[in-house]
């Protein structure tokens, strides 16, 4: 069996890996300012249910959601809702875990670097008469983002390589691509050359990041 | 008829009463200084006046017109509040200038953004643009500021920030300028360029009411002194009349502890 045809198998694999990372960036990131507004909310009860769920997304690991995510509904006889996607079904189950579970954690990171913008800067808003929302989006939203930048480079980080749990579902992810070379041929490379591709991806992510910190350069919080 | 008269202003933080039935009216173009110790309520009473604290009791009128009663809950939506506020400027002690701007932007933003809700902004955004920037740049040049208008707040000294500030908050057209210890997070060599620059607004007649540790400049700007102390007014007056001719033995002690410290 020749290496290129491996790596262009195990491509095709990483091309679900990296589905579910960007896929999940596009649902968690909005979701998580949602949630961490929640966690903020002077609004005891909202707030203690958020608490609640951030606690129980953190608190248990990632493989066993996308587990419950996947069959809990048909074992509660509610129906088979990922049975609608047809052979992507299980891909999107996995996203569906993936958004909850890095929005949980993307929440308490935008929690951090909201709370750490200096009180001062909200009311100098105020008093120029500027109203909540203007506040936030033409003041501390782009402190916020300089602030995030660097604990969300981990979490992108983190993100790529907890896709290859997406292969308790059985769907053909790198590392079960790679999995499938050894047990029906014997291979064990393959396996061990998926490496590969993650080192190249966070490569990449490292300079995406370091580019944007240098973007950010020209103000200081 | 006064531009300002505050009545019987109360403030309670749980069960400490910060500010006690606080009363007090200012002449328009005036400028009233109020000094005391730390913990005196005097920067509270500044925040009420902003709005950044709700009064539990009293009232504050502007021109005649009730800005706050505490009776009225109309007065208290967080609109109208929004809206009365730009009666008031204010002076931070910590400048609180948007590190993402420039002093130019700084100077223009909340301006842009009330140009933006009106009707007629897109027929005649450049204008509008234009007129807004004009006058930034005319209050920086002002603040002695024309060299740094694209400089970030992070490339300029304290005291140029605090310049950039009292543009900043001019530029709204406030009625009434306050300034909470403007100088206090400033080193001495920098206290001066700030204290000149409200000097300068004080020959210009703006109406202000400045919260300072810096007594001297307080008796040479100052048409009025309020002697704070534990949340109440315990002296109200000119300046000869409450630094020269004190008959209060609060304010006599406060004062000789200040010449003390400063000698």
């Amino acid at each position: 069996m020749s290496a290129s045809v491996v790596f262009s198998k195990l491509f095709e694999g990483f091309g679900i890996n990296c589905t579910i990372f960007f896929v999940t960036l596009l649902g968690a990131l909005p979701l998580g300012l949602l949630v961490s507004f929640g966690s903020m909310s002077k609004f005891r009860p909202i707030r203690y249910f958020i608490n609640t769920v951030v606690w129980i997304i953190r608190g248990s690991p990632l493989m066993l959601q996308i587990i419950f995510i996947f069959y809990v509904p048909s074992l509660i006889h509610i129906g088979n809702p990922w049975a609608a996607f047809g052979t992507n079904g299980r891909i999107v189950a996995v996203c569906v875990a993936f958004i909850i579970n890095y929005a949980c954690y993307f929440s308490e990171i935008f929690r951090g670097g909201i709370q750490s913008i200096p009180k001062g800067q909200y009311e100098a808003g105020l008093v120029l008469g500027m109203t909540k929302s203007q506040i936030f989006f033409k003041i501390t939203l782009l402190q916020v983002i300089k602030r995030v930048i660097p604990p969300m480079g981990n979490e992108f980080m983190t993100l790529i390589k907890d896709t290859a749990l997406a292969n308790i579902l059985a769907t053909r992810e790198i590392i079960w691509v790679a999995k499938e070379f050894t047990s029906n041929r014997g291979l064990i490379w393959p396996l061990f050359s998926t490496a590969i591709f993650f080192l190249v991806f966070c490569g990449v992510l490292t300079l995406l990041f370091n580019w944007l910190e240098k973007k950010m350069d020209y103000f200081r919080t | 008829m006064p531009i300002l008269e505050v009545k019987n202003i109360n403030k309670n933080f749980g069960a400490t009463k910060v500010l006690k039935d606080i009363s007090f009216s200012l002449e328009k173009g005036q400028a009233l200084a109020i000094i005391g110790s730390s913990g005196s309520g005097k920067t509270t009473l500044l925040r009420c006046l902003n709005f950044l604290e709700i009064p539990d009791g009293g009232q504050i009128i502007v021109n005649g017109k009730p800005l706050f009663d505490s009776k009225s809950h109309n007065l208290q939506s967080e609109d109208e509040i929004r809206k009365n506020r730009l009666h008031f400027g204010m002076v931070f002690q910590s400048f609180n200038l948007f590190p993402q701007y420039t002093a130019l932007e700084n100077v223009m933003l909340a301006n842009l953004l009330m140009a933006k809700k009106q009707q007629d902004y897109k027929k005649n955004k450049h204008e509008i643009h234009e007129k807004i920037e004009s006058e930034a740049m005319m209050l920086l040049e002002q603040m002695s500021l024309a060299g740094r208008m694209s400089h970030y707040p992070h490339q300029l000294s304290g005291g140029q920030q605090q310049r950039v500030a009292i543009a900043r908050a001019l530029a709204m057209k406030p009625d009434i300028l306050c300034f909470d210890e403007p100088t206090s997070a400033l080193d001495p060599e920098l206290t001066g360029e700030v204290l000149k620059v409200i000097r300068s607004l004080a020959d210009k007649h703006t109406t202000m009411v400045i919260v300072t540790h810096e007594m001297s400049f307080a008796h040479d700007v100052a048409d009025q002194i309020i002697f704070m102390d534990k949340g109440v007014i315990v002296e109200q007056g000119t300046p000869e009349q409450v630094f020269e001719h004190t008959q209060n033995e609060r304010t006599k002690s406060f004062l000789s502890r200040f010449s003390q410290n400063n000698t």
